[in-house]
């Protein structure tokens, strides 16, 4: 008989697992350091280790992600120890207050993510024809939920399966905020003092590494969140079967995996304290969770390239008959616009956080003043990526609102090629304005001038988008069920962050603004209106075409109220408590600032959107089973994927269609946008 | 044509009392320094800049929610209007010319906050995990405190000695990088005398980061001097004595930001009482604080880790073995 396999005996596992790891590493670490460290980083890694992988086999068995896990954890110490071997035959150290030195750790880690990929079975095919063994164009993926947790090639499981990693994301960095939110609610040390120690590190350290870790994996669950919705929406769009690569898309999903794993044993592994930027010297001097952390984001930049890559390729190429560039749904063209940025500017932040690992590791002194190297440097090659990158998280965000809005008005989209283009302008100018971010970094001081008028070109397609907007929304039929719901959301939340943003592309008042709450609060806002509402605006949008069932309204606008007030509050107060001079990154503030009150009322705020999140998690997994049953156009929509019932059959569309119309004409009597062929007619 | 009259008038109104609420509530720290004048100034500019486009966007959406909304029972389309090139123009070149008066005035303000005053006093300023020092070269005088007489442009010549840190006073607005290896230099000007104002590192430095803030006092010019003096004089005076140069050389490395001198606690041991007391170790057992103890732990901090400062990393010095006698005198003073 079969194996059931259910959640409860996962978490069973989950413990018994954690609990046999943890005393794993008691042991370890005691044989090492000659003491009994109940708290230290060595036990809480194996803890970690084994109860994650426990979990995925009491839930799913020996296979898929359960196997990639294993293979990732043996051959993590596989390769931590070939590195100790080596370093104990040359007469150097051989273990530390970490159990493996650091270049075991790394190169151990290293081995544990690339075995990760042969274990969850994605380099299977390329492994077969390799050695010249043919494999079918499609596999048949089992049916339930069951094909979630194993290598699938067919897009729309890989959306849902980013969109899932992502939510999973969103919750641990969500926790995170909460931990350090909760700590600075009132000013002096809380909970995070100098007296306790956890992995190996006291409060305020502990602090510094929640805090830096809420940054990067917050950024990671955007970039997988946006392939999520990428990944399903963007061949639906298209009337494609799949993307152009199914199997490097896969493989682009499964390697964000293990650098997920990697990012959070940065936590127990010591931790550090640069912030997600991981500037030098500071980085250069940071416990082994430093190097953890700048792997988990070296490994999972090979997903977003690569991911990018295959949109750019399905788009061009797996296009319906009829889809002119100017008939292209406007989600995809900021698909097509994120896509660029992420396959070009990604390699940089790689780089430069790949060249402070060969500083650590071999003594290259790339950014080591001592050395001839240059501090200045890594701030020009990160911010290379990563200001480009703020336009990869928010374009398909700002995508869905346009792509949502003309549905819930019932009207065109107002001046659509303007609206396409500007995706495009905002990526080509984002290209140019990185260096706003070091205004006061001691770079040369001729060169501000020049980026802040790059950088406030910026305004110029955003403004374009919110005009655009408006003018939509203006003389429309405006019907606002849960989805639309955030979509308006995404637009004021947005502007609050478009808004905040001119003051610090210009030099001299950016010197004050810089490194204050006021950043926080602005970033906030443009993330959360660019990326969460419309993501979520995205997933109840998109819920009954995946399930054919609906999420429930009344909870769904539950979520929106309690999340909407909650945040503006949140970000407001930011941008006013560090106005008068709260910076960034600290773990405590200066009670004579009179700040007490504003961040216990900001703390308020964080809970309160995290209940709302819960709800939205606890409404998504009931609706799944138990949602009111759509399995037609719910909302009345003219794009192709409302066009066939609702869930969508695992080849997508089973007649080819053909564009023969404006994608956004609503209003216009008799028209629409596609067409179906009839059966037999014509290639697809 | 009515709705239009009716937004436009809102939109004003919104804007307005947006602007004049945020202006009664005062959002920037009092302004204690000539360069925060013309900061202020194009903060106020721009602010006025932000509450209008909020209203521009927010008023029609919020109008267009309510009057527009879909009626119940009605399931027809809106009125089907693609959109108008004439407006798409309009919106893409006026703000283009905003946007580059907006860069073309911030590099003027920009000019503005970096006059240099040739006769501007010059304090040397050394950043490091977790402190600040102050050296002012033209009066031989080294502080934990940042002296300055009001109405007269400091020239600050800053230096790290470790990592990356950034030296803001809020109410003087202007920020700058500490950066290892090089030379970063920023003109203040006070203009508002008062002793509540605090250099805070505005750029994470590790564990302290938080509390790498030291006092700005901010004086006539009279009583710095008199100040100067004074520090001059005890400088001296200490010069006599060992414990005297210990404290300078204390002073001047800045130990006092991990190490108190009262028992209270810090980033590392107190030194309050520390000299000849039982130190327990890390990893079990204790040690008497005498003077090869105390010089061995100045010289090679990681040798012997006192119990619980196991996650500290304080960095070795290179004193002479006369300036560590100092030290060790300094620190037994203290009891």
């Amino acid at each position: 008989m079969e194996r059931k396999y259910t959640v409860g005996s996962g978490l069973l596992f989950l413990l018994i697992a954690g609990v046999i790891g943890y005393f794993i590493g008691l042991g370890i670490d005691a044989l090492i350091m000659k003491s009994v460290r109940w708290t230290a980083p060595v036990p809480s890694a194996f803890a970690l280790l084994f109860a994650f992988t426990a979990f995925f086999f009491g839930v799913y068995g020996y296979r898929g992600i359960t196997r990639g896990l294993v293979y990732q954890v043996v051959w993590t110490l596989i390769g931590g120890f070939i590195v100790t071997g080596i370093r104990a035959a040359r007469g150097l150290s051989v273990f530390s207050g970490f159990f493996f030195t650091e270049p075991a750790w790394v190169f151990g880690a290293l081995a544990g993510a690339v075995a990760f990929l042969f274990g969850v079975g994605v380099m299977d095919d390329w492994v077969k024809w390799a050695r010249g063994i043919d494999t079918p164009e499609h596999h048949e993926d089992e049916p339930g939920w069951e094909k979630y947790l194993g290598v699938s090639l067919d897009h729309k499981v890989i959306g849902i399966q980013y969109t899932i990693t992502a939510l999973f994301l969103i919750a641990v960095g969500g926790t995170f905020a909460l931990i350090f939110r909760t700590e600075l609610a009132a000013s002096g040390l809380q909970f995070l003092n100098v007296d306790m120690s956890l992995f190996g590190q006291n409060g305020p350290q502990l602090y510094n590494t929640l805090m830096s870790l809420h940054g990067m994996i917050m950024i990671v669950s955007i970039l997988l969140g946006i392939s999520g919705i990428i990944n399903y929406a963007v061949p639906l769009l298209l009337g494609a079967q799949d993307m152009a690569f199914p199997r490097l898309n896969a493989f682009a999903y499964w390697v964000s995996v293990p650098a997920s794993v990697l990012l959070l044993m940065s936590l127990v592994l010591g931790g550090f304290d640069t912030g997600w930027t991981g500037y030098p010297p500071l980085s250069a001097k940071a416990p082994v969770g430093q190097q953890m952390f700048f792997l988990g984001v070296f490994v999972a930049g090979w997903s977003s390239i690569l991911g990018a890559l295959n949109v750019i390729a399905t788009v061009l190429r797996m296009r319906a008959r009829g889809m002119t560039s100017m008939r292209l749904p406007i989600f995809v063209w900021a698909s097509i616009a994120t896509s660029i940025i992420a396959l070009t500017a990604t390699q940089l932040i790689g780089l430069s956080f790949q060249l402070v690992m060969f500083q650590r590791l071999f003594g290259m002194g790339f950014f080591d003043p001592a050395k001839g190297g240059n501090p200045v440097l890594f701030q020009h090659l990160f911010w290379f990526y990563s200001h480009p990158a703020v336009y990869v998280f928010v374009l398909p965000g700002l995508g869905v609102i346009s792509e949502l809005l003309p549905v819930f008005v019932r009207k065109p989209l107002f001046g659509y090629r303007w609206v396409a283009m500007s995706s495009l302008g905002i990526a080509l100018v984002g290209f140019l304005v990185w260096a706003h971010h070091m205004f006061a970094s001691g770079m040369n001081e001729y060169l501000r001038v020049p980026f802040m008028y790059s950088t406030l070109l910026v305004a110029v397609p955003t403004g374009v988008k919110f005009f655009s907007w408006v003018a939509t929304i203006w003389n429309g039929k405006i019907s606002t069920p849960t989805p639309m719901l955030f979509v308006l959301g995404a637009i004021v939340v947005f502007l609050m962050g478009g808004l905040s943003g001119p003051p610090n592309a210009t030099v001299s008042v950016d010197l004050h603004l810089h490194d204050t709450y006021f950043i926080v609060g602005h970033f906030h806002d443009t993330i959360f209106g660019g990326f969460v509402f419309p993501f979520f605006a995205a997933i109840y949008y998109w819920f009954p075409k995946a399930t054919g069932r609906r999420m429930n309204e009344f909870w769904g606008k539950v979520h929106f109220w309690l999340m909407t007030p909650s945040f503006l509050i949140l970000t407001f107060g930011m941008m006013r408590v560090g106005l008068l001079g709260m910076r960034r990154r600290i773990a405590d503030y200066d009670p004579a600032l009179g700040f007490d009150f504003t961040h216990l009322i900001l703390t308020i705020c964080a809970f309160a959107i995290a209940l709302s999140v819960l709800i939205f998690i606890v409404n998504l997994f009931h609706s799944i089973k138990h949602g009111e049953k759509a399995e037609g156009n719910v909302w009345n929509s003219r794009s192709p994927e409302w066009q066939v019932p609702s869930p969508m059959p695992s080849h997508n569309y089973e007649q080819p269609f053909e564009v023969v119309g404006e994608p956004y004409d609503y209003g216009l009597p008799g028209s629409k946008y596609v067409e179906f062929i009839p059966a037999r007619g014509g290639k697809h | 044509m009515r709705h239009f009259v009716v937004v436009g008038i809102l939109v004003v109104a919104v804007a307005v009392l947006t602007y004049l609420g945020l202006h009664t509530v005062g959002l920037m720290p009092v302004p204690a320094s000539a360069q925060a004048g013309p900061i202020d100034w194009l903060w106020d500019l721009q602010i006025k800049a932000m509450t209008f486009l909020f209203a521009l966007i927010v008023v029609p959406m919020v109008y267009s929610l309510f009057v527009f909304r879909r009626r119940k029972g009605d399931t027809s389309d809106a009125e089907h209007i693609e959109g108008n090139t004439t407006l798409e123009i309009v919106w893409t070149i006026i703000p283009l010319f905003m946007v580059l008066g907006m860069a073309y005035i911030g590099a003027e303000n920009l000019a503005e906050t970096r006059r240099v005053d040739p006769d501007a006093m010059v304090v040397r300023v050394t950043g490091y995990q977790w402190g600040w020092t102050f050296d002012y070269p033209d009066y031989g005088i080294t502080s934990n405190e940042l002296y300055l007489p009001v109405n007269r442009q400091a020239l600050l010549k800053m230096e790290s000695r470790d990592v990356i840190h950034s030296f803001w006073v809020p109410e003087f607005r202007v920020k700058q990088d500490l950066v290892p290896g090089r030379v970063t230099e920023l003109r203040i000007t006070p203009t508002l005398i008062g002793d509540t104002y605090k250099v805070r590192c505005a750029e994470i430095c590790g564990t302290s980061h938080a509390y790498m803030e030291a006092p700005v006092i901010v004086v006539e010019k009279v009583a710095f001097e008199a100040w100067v003096a004074e520090q001059q004089a005890l400088a001296s005076e200490a010069g006599q004595t060992p414990e005297g140069r210990g404290l300078a050389l204390v002073t001047a490395n800045g130990c006092r930001a991990c190490h108190s001198i009262d028992g209270s606690g810090g980033v590392g041991p107190t030194w309050f009482q520390l000299a000849g007391s039982e130190v327990p170790l890390s990893g079990g057992g204790t040690v008497v604080a005498d003077d090869a103890f105390l010089k061995e732990s100045i010289l090679q901090p990681q040798a012997k880790i006192v119990a619980g400062f196991e996650a500290q990393q304080m960095p070795a010095y290179n004193f002479t073995d006369e300036q560590v006698a100092d030290i060790i005198a300094y620190i037994k003073t203290l009891k």
